[in-house]
């Protein structure tokens, strides 16, 4: 029995790659990533999407498993994300009274949102030097992520980065957006939770959702008018800006 | 909690066949999230209805879901290669403006059309 620890090793590691092993270290690195959120007092800079991408990247990169492999092997976990987004409708519906006086700043800044993501992306990357394809690709990345994709396909850039653009910045916002906005002195709950959801769409509600519901329920309603603004705008806006 | 997601799933499936009809590029479950917010409104349920209870539970744990496609950061490392600098910059760059064009329209607009700012906490602290 001389490869007796090998061969545990290797049947150990042969059952890590296998969809439920992977599924396994996904569910594993989220309750990691809320211990320690638990641990640092809720630090903003301590997100669970981020501490399981890191865990489960690192995963897959040691175990040397395929990205489409691990991407079909968590399927159960990603099919969520369309149920969940349904219910954004429910915060909403609790904070209905205070989008009473607030519809016309909301539409018009998502709007001027949109616009604003679209084109500073695109002359920003411009500026430093970026190919056409990579302008394309990053200036769908304030919408949420299937829309990103969908989008960043009819233009003709590459969907697979558009979708790792958007859950960055997603990401990203989760982390930086709230102390942002205390920055640029956006007080107002609705108008910080609109902000954040116009630039960081899903992720950025995520965290909102659970410090304040009216935050949470303006960033979801704006994720999902932002995706609608962005739609509607790039196709007329790429004829100007490429 | 089956009741409830049953109810969830059935508005996804009414968003993604309006997004199919209508030939729309916005995702089914957004228009979902629409008509549910019609029929909340309309119908009031009870608080511990089982659709309101489903989706809390989901919305709890909203950051779990993105996790999939957040890995996939692992796969486009050596496409991101040389251009890493316009990345970064176009990204932050893009995202602070969106955020400061869309935090300072709507306070903006809300002032000036004379409606009253909502609750405002001072400081940081004194959001918790």
């Amino acid at each position: 029995m001389s490869g007796g620890i090998d061969g545990l090793v290797e049947t150990v590691l042969d059952t890590l790659r296998t969809p439920l092993g992977l599924l396994g270290v996904t569910l594993v690195g989220y309750q990691l990533g809320r211990w320690l959120q638990r641990r640092s007092g809720e630090h903003p800079l301590v997100q669970p999407v981020l501490v399981a991408v890191v865990v489960a990247g690192m995963a897959i990169t040691l175990l040397d498993v395929a990205y489409d492999d691990y991407r079909s092997s968590t399927e159960l976990v990603a099919f969520w994300l369309g149920p969940a987004t349904v219910a954004l409708a429910i915060p909403l519906h609790r904070q209905a009274d205070r989008l009473r006086g607030f519809v016309v700043p909301l539409v018009v800044a998502v709007v001027l949102g949109a616009a604003t993501s679209i084109v500073s992306a695109v002359y920003l990357a411009r500026w430093l030097g970026a190919g056409e394809v990579l302008q394309e690709t990053l200036s769908t990345k304030a919408a949420t992520t299937p829309v990103a994709i969908a989008l960043t396909d009819s233009l003709g850039g590459i969907p697979p980065l558009a979708a790792v653009f958007a859950i960055v910045i997603g990401i990203f916002g989760a982390m930086f957006g709230p102390a942002t906005l205390w920055l640029l002195r956006v007080r107002d709950r609705r108008a910080r939770g609109l902000a954040l959801g116009a630039v960081s769409h899903g992720v950025g509600a995520s965290r909102m959702l659970l410090e304040n519901e009216t935050e949470g329920a303006f960033a979801g309603l704006s994720m999902g008018l932002t995706a609608l603004a962005i739609s509607l705008l790039l196709p007329v806006l790429a004829l100007w800006v490429f | 909690m089956i009741v409830g997601l049953t109810w969830l799933i059935a508005f996804q499936l009414l968003g993604e066949v309006t997004v199919q009809v209508l030939d729309l590029t916005v995702p089914g479950p957004v228009v979902g999230m629409l008509y549910l917010f019609v029929f909340l409104r309309l119908r009031q349920p009870a608080a511990d209805a089982p659709v309101l209870r489903a989706g809390t539970g989901l919305l709890r744990h909203l950051q779990l879901f993105f996790i999939p496609a957040g890995v996939g950061i692992v796969a486009s490392f050596g496409v991101i290669g040389a251009d890493w600098l316009p990345i970064l910059v176009a990204m932050l760059g893009s995202w602070f403006l969106g955020l400061a064009v869309v935090g300072w329209t709507s306070t903006g607009l809300e002032r000036l059309l004379g409606q009253p700012r909502d609750d405002q906490p001072r400081t940081p602290r004194a959001a918790r």
